[in-house]
């Protein structure tokens, strides 16, 4: 996977990622207020494959998966954070939306170009040519990811559909 | 070899001997709690799609509280679309706006000490109240459970969080988690399980286990436990439920635990958090003079039983200050039924009050009494992230139910002790 990245600070979390007063909307409409709260031209602009970069503990907050669906409507590849809200974590993955945990992360700019590999777990820097050492995904995880989201996944496992 | 309670729990319902931190299981599910905001109408297409139905409607708990009562026909709708997924589904423990899912289910006598249980709300660690391994899970993780009954846990390491010595006069649980947040962060849990231990847990009623379990989720933990005692099962029998054997839940004297975090409970002041984070955690002394809109008494954090006489012990007498508003939302309709009867209702009322029904109300910004722009709130709720309660730029500060009524009346923030201490 390769895109630009969007760069955010810590405890980013689902009430700036999926605004409640908007949650009975429609996901491509709700998507549209995602992170407005912190970075208001967000949703607009921001581009499928695009990365999002950050800080400790993202995701934190309520269950609401919207927080992640957001982010996937919007073409967001994938999630990239020190630590994460445990259930955006899991949610993420649900929905098909990889997020990796990578400690080091401060030399990572807006803008900048990443190549992601969840297997191993190693971030490329495009832009700046450094390589950045993420956990690797776990295999139960990157099985749901690979499906497509755990509703494809459960598809597979039920009805042996492919 | 000496296991947590987390690591008990999680190796029977994973049908293991033992079971070490950071091992990914796949454990059977005792309960899974679900509500009209994240239930029915986001799982019913997908279970169509799936051509799936439940793995055992005994094991369902639904609970309309997110959009109880309806606001406009959109929320309507989605009560509407709850009811029928319950019909449809057999499910018999559906609870159609009779309060907070954190509530009503241990209320109705679902959960008991040793269950592994995942909630459809990120508050469900409030079970870890009565012994039970409780994790809130988002709506498509919770279709995996609804049709396979199996969830994927991460063994998580255990955080002791100790607190001794007693509880001073007007300073309750809600300080204490408001603290712990202040102390330690919001992301102290790592997403594993925090214990809390010590006499002041000990000594604290039920409700007041559950306000400190139900805040794990914002100590960023998966679980929040208290080890089950008789207070423990007898509250499980006085709700119809069965403690079953409850005394065989508890961490073993050498099971390794993460980290130990020590508080002394007797130096602990009435406590506010500032907007946005209830991390933003100080003495209530560093932030009187804030003025206030409105006072806010509600959630399955700050509106049980117990947070409504906090707030009528310091009500009584007293008015809401002119110009401000207080407004209580009970955590369940039989919690309101209880308050009725011991007259805490009507001091309530009496003092200015306006009452909401049982449910989610303005918590989370879904229901009514949400706040307009650029307003400022005091809630006895858990969380006051940007926006949460309404208009992008309003404001809440969190605290106890005490602060919270003893602020109404001076209509700033006010140290309750001021109030309630002679």
């Amino acid at each position: 996977m390769t895109g630009r990245v969007w760069k955010f600070g810590d405890d980013i979390n689902t009430d700036v990622l999926a605004p409640g007063t908007y949650i009975k909307l429609p996901p491509e409409e709700l998507a549209m207020h995602c992170l407005e709260a912190v970075a208001p031209g967000f949703s607009a602009s921001v581009q499928p494959g695009d990365f999002v970069v950050g800080g400790k503990n993202f995701g934190t907050g309520s269950s609401r998966e919207q927080a992640a669906q957001s982010l996937k409507v919007l073409g967001v590849a994938g999630v990239i954070a020190p630590s994460f809200g445990g259930i955006f974590y899991r949610n993420a993955f649900n929905l098909g939306l990889p997020a990796i945990i990578a400690v080091n992360l401060s030399m990572v700019n807006e803008g900048d170009e990443l190549t992601v590999d969840m297997i191993t777990g190693e971030i490329t820097n495009m832009t700046s040519e450094e390589k950045i050492i993420g956990e690797p995904v776990p295999k139960n995880l990157l099985e749901i990811v690979a499906a497509g989201g755990l509703v494809p996944y459960l598809d597979n496992r039920l009805n042996g559909t492919d | 070899m000496d296991q947590t309670l987390a690591e008990k729990i999680i190796a029977r319902a994973s049908g293991k001997a033992s079971v070490m931190p950071g091992d990914i299981v796949t454990c059977q599910v005792d309960l899974a709690m679900i509500h009209d905001s994240g239930g029915p109408r986001r799982v019913k297409p997908q279970m169509e799609a799936l051509g799936a139905g439940l793995w055992d409607p005994s094991k369902v708990v639904l609970v309309s509280d997110h959009f109880a009562p309806c606001t406009d026909a959109e929320s309507a709708n989605i009560l509407k679309i709850t009811r029928e997924w319950a019909a449809e589904n057999g499910v018999i423990n559906f609870y159609d706006q009779q309060g907070i899912c954190h509530v009503v289910t241990p209320e109705r006598g679902h959960l008991r000490p040793g269950m592994l249980a995942v909630g459809g709300d990120s508050h469900s660690p409030t079970g870890g109240a009565f012994g039970a391994y409780m994790f809130g899970i988002g709506a498509t993780d919770m279709l995996g459970v609804l049709v396979t009954g199996e969830t994927w846990v991460r063994v998580p390491e255990t955080i002791r969080i100790d607190w001794s010595g007693e509880l001073r006069p007007a300073v309750s649980a809600k300080d204490m988690a408001l603290k712990m947040c202040g102390d330690l962060g919001m992301d102290v849990g790592r997403y594993q399980a925090i214990q809390y231990t010590g006499e002041t847990i000990t000594a604290l009623d039920i409700f007041e286990r559950m306000t400190l379990c139900n805040m794990a989720a914002e100590l960023g933990a998966q679980a929040g436990l208290i080890e089950p005692d008789a207070k423990t099962a007898a509250y499980i029998e006085y709700a119809g439920g069965d403690p079953g054997e409850w005394d065989l839940f508890k961490s073993d004297d050498g099971a390794r635990v993460a980290a130990t975090h020590d508080f002394v409970a007797g130096e602990l002041a009435p406590q506010v958090a500032a907007p946005h984070s209830p991390a933003n955690a100080t003495d209530v002394v560093n932030m009187e003079k804030v003025e206030i809109d409105q006072f806010y008494i509600g959630a399955c954090t700050g509106a049980k039983l117990n947070d409504l006489k906090m707030a009528a012990d310091v009500l009584i007498n007293k008015k809401v200050g002119p110009g401000k508003r207080l407004t209580v939302a009970p955590a369940s309709a039989r919690i309101l039924t209880q308050a009725t009867k011991l007259g805490i209702v009507e001091t309530l009322l009496d003092a200015g009050a306006n009452l909401l029904p049982p449910g989610c109300g303005a918590c989370a910004g879904y229901g009514i009494g949400v706040l307009a722009e650029d307003e400022v709130c005091l809630a006895s709720t858990a969380r006051n992230f940007k926006g949460r309660m309404g208009a992008s730029s309003s404001e809440v500060y969190l605290a106890s139910p005490y602060t919270v009524a003893a602020s109404a009346v001076s209509g700033r923030i006010t140290d309750p002790r001021e109030v309630l201490v002679p």
